[in-house]
């Protein structure tokens, strides 16, 4: 038994990693899906599964190591986004974090809105219509549910959200505005600051109008402090390789980040929760984040976060110059394929997105073909999702289900050379022609309008 | 909205483990048979297409028939698609002209899951991307009879069978859309599609999108949007 146990050590349905290694000239272009961990981040995490695995609030001695790295690593993320440690809530993700902005805020707020406006109130809510699905869902739900009320800001043309737009959606019942720093498919970055700024405005505002009307409404209110409404939530998921994650600039009182999209560990993520506001706990349990999030702490997804994050902050600046380069290389190469098109702006956009819609194909077949020859990117096609609905991005833009059938994104990332961007600019035109060949449909170039 | 899981295959076979797509479908994807290559130089005994590129798939076929014993001897097709969409056009013109070709009626009764059979299954949600290559290929047949004057024999569409449980039609589709049920629940409400047969959901919802559009975008021309 014994023998044969050992012979048989990998579990049957673990794929061995050797079966799924890609070859050494294959072109990652996915980076914004995920990206791989650093290798430095990974070292830094074993320790966390096989020797320092006690759980944190456990008294004893390896207990309090393993508390101590929670510590440490909240400390090095605070500091990085100019926080204080207890505004760090951890947990699986960018889809809980965001899920646990959304619902807590919403369910602190209900009986607020309820005491001034009467019974049948209902929080408002102001968001974006190129959110990420972990955004849109909850919110839509919420608003079939009948518990909030909802306003979809569009952007403009180049993917890009008007601050005033999202401003004056706001009203007196408006409990949350969520808006993404950057964007998952077209990379377009949202005026965060310039958003957070105006919102600061609406509660000095509203406190000052109240103050005027009944006297002693909010005697001690500070508009700084987010005792009122609305709070600032922003997925900074995606920018945190490459932007500022500064919270006393930006003005988010809420503020997701995960480990998967900057070489850290999946199923770890944190929420930044200013300090004063209050969050309806969606996991309830042991207590732990200060009863925000309950759950056996995630040590080595904690540990590795940390560390992920302090990395892609610490070199985001040159990385972005070195990928802003390959970037723009790849676009030119590709815009030059006969009707294409750049989706999203030119210049607000993060260092490592490229996406561009090409009329009379479908994007799926053309990723298929990439990925035959070792270049992996997704798509915004209908076919690849599970809704059977072509992306709510590239539609956001006013763009035609014709040419959001035809995008494809290329998300560069750390390990991305010249010799990978060469080799798209070099395959793609092949593809496309090929594809045109068999497509009976040849449609003008006012699908891009 | 149910969603239907990627690893759920319809027709599947040995050839479909593990990978997204079977063997046979990434062959006839990555090397399409029997596409249109010339169609400026071609003499088509009849053509026919389906399908609009804002839905994500359209299919044309271009046959030519031996007017003797009425077999397809050539089928030539062209798809905006993806790789589902490609691979079952193409593996459909080899089944009708194989072997000495399809007699124009046994053409007629080609089942898109005959064609998922041929390919080693398709993934569950893909299979919406099948079934108009089939439909192109009758309206060509359709096209090849008004052709040769045979028009009697011309077979208009009858619907074909989405719900198998409940026996509803695309057309039933089309109608409760053209009633204003724009979504997979209204539709529902209307016609219990799916209720007895889930199988069929992603499929109902890709018609429901297609009918949208279709009527969308009459609206639009009228001015009315």
């Amino acid at each position: 038994m014994m023998n044969e146990h050992r012979r048989n050590r990998r579990p049957s349905r673990v794929p061995s990693p050797g079966t799924l290694r890609r070859g050494t000239r294959d072109a990652y272009l996915d980076n914004a899906a995920t990206t791989p961990v650093d290798a430095r981040v990974a070292k830094a995490m074993l320790p966390y599964m096989t020797e320092v695995y006690a759980n944190p609030s456990s008294l004893h001695s390896l207990g309090q190591k393993s508390g101590m790295a929670v510590r440490q690593a909240r400390e090095t993320i605070a500091e990085i986004l100019h926080a204080h440690a207890d505004e760090i809530v951890f947990t699986s993700g960018g889809t809980e974090s965001d899920n646990l902005a959304i619902v807590g805020v919403v369910q602190t707020a209900t009986p607020r809105i309820r005491a001034e406006f009467g019974a049948d109130a209902k929080p408002h809510v102001v968001t974006t219509a190129i959110e990420h699905h972990a955004i849109l869902e909850p919110l839509l739900h919420l608003q079939k549910t009948g518990d909030i009320e909802l306003t979809v800001v569009a952007p403009q043309k180049n993917g890009v959200v008007k601050a005033a737009d999202v401003l004056s959606a706001v009203n007196e019942r408006t409990v949350l505005v969520s808006v993404m720093h950057a964007n998952n498919e077209i990379g377009t970055i949202q005026p965060i600051e310039e958003i957070g700024k105006g919102i600061l405005k609406i509660r000095k505002n509203s406190i000052s109008r109240s103050a005027q009307s009944q006297s002693a409404a909010h005697p001690t209110s500070d508009f700084r402090l987010p005792t009122m409404f609305p709070l600032f939530h922003s997925d900074a998921c995606q920018a945190a390789g490459y932007l500022d994650l500064n919270v006393e600039k930006s003005h988010v009182d809420l503020m997701t980040l995960n480990g998967g999209k900057i070489y850290g560990p999946k199923g770890i993520g944190m929420l930044f929760v200013r300090r004063g506001v209050k969050l309806a706990p969606q996991v309830l349990g042991g207590g732990q984040e200060r009863g925000v999030r309950s759950g056996t702490e995630n040590v080595p997804g904690i540990v590795g976060f940390a560390l992920a994050l302090e990395l892609a902050q610490q070199f985001k600046d040159k990385e972005s110059k070195r990928l802003t380069l390959l970037r723009d290389r790849l676009i030119d190469g590709l815009l030059r394929i006969p009707k294409s098109r750049l989706n999203g702006d030119a210049d607000k956009r993060l260092p490592n997105n490229v996406n561009v819609s090409f009329l009379d194909i479908e994007g799926e077949a053309a990723m298929l073909y990439l990925d035959a020859k070792g270049v992996y990117c997704s798509t915004g096609s209908a076919c690849a999702s599970t809704a059977l609905e072509p992306s709510h991005v590239i539609r956001a833009l006013g763009l035609s289900y014709e040419a959001a059938h035809g995008s494809l994104r290329f998300s560069l990332g750390r390990h991305t050379s010249k010799a990978d961007v060469d080799k798209v600019v070099k395959l793609l035109p092949g593809i496309v022609e090929r594809l045109r060949k068999i497509s009976p449909v040849n449609l003008d170039m006012s699908y891009f309008d | 909205m149910p969603k239907s899981q990627a690893s759920d295959v319809v027709g599947k076979s040995a050839s479909n483990q593990g990978g997204f797509y079977s063997d046979t479908v990434k062959e006839h994807f990555f090397h399409p048979k029997n596409f249109m290559e010339d169609e400026a130089g071609y003499e088509a005994d009849g053509t026919g297409m389906v399908g609009s590129p804002a839905c994500g798939d359209v299919m044309r076929v271009w046959i030519k028939v031996d007017p003797k014993t009425e077999r397809i001897l050539e089928c030539k097709w062209k798809t905006f698609g993806c790789a589902s969409a490609i691979a079952a056009t193409s593996m459909m013109s080899v089944m009708v002209s194989e072997n000495g070709g399809m007699t124009l009626d046994a053409a007629r009764e080609l089942k898109p899951q005959q064609i998922m059979e041929r390919l080693g299954g398709l993934p569950a949600r893909k299979i919406h991307c099948s079934v108009l290559g089939d439909k192109a290929l009758r309206a060509a047949i359709n096209d090849y009879y008004r052709k040769t004057g045979q028009t009697e024999k011309i077979e208009i569409e009858q619907g074909r069978i989405v719900d198998k449980v409940l026996k509803i039609t695309d057309h039933d589709i089309e109608e409760a859309v053209l009633e204003g049920a724009d979504t997979l629940e209204k539709v529902q409400a209307k016609t219990k599609v799916g209720t007895g047969d889930p199988a069929c959901i992603p499929e109902v919802e890709q018609l429901i999108r297609f009918y949208k559009e279709k009527y969308c975008e009459m609206q639009k021309e009228d001015g009315s949007q």
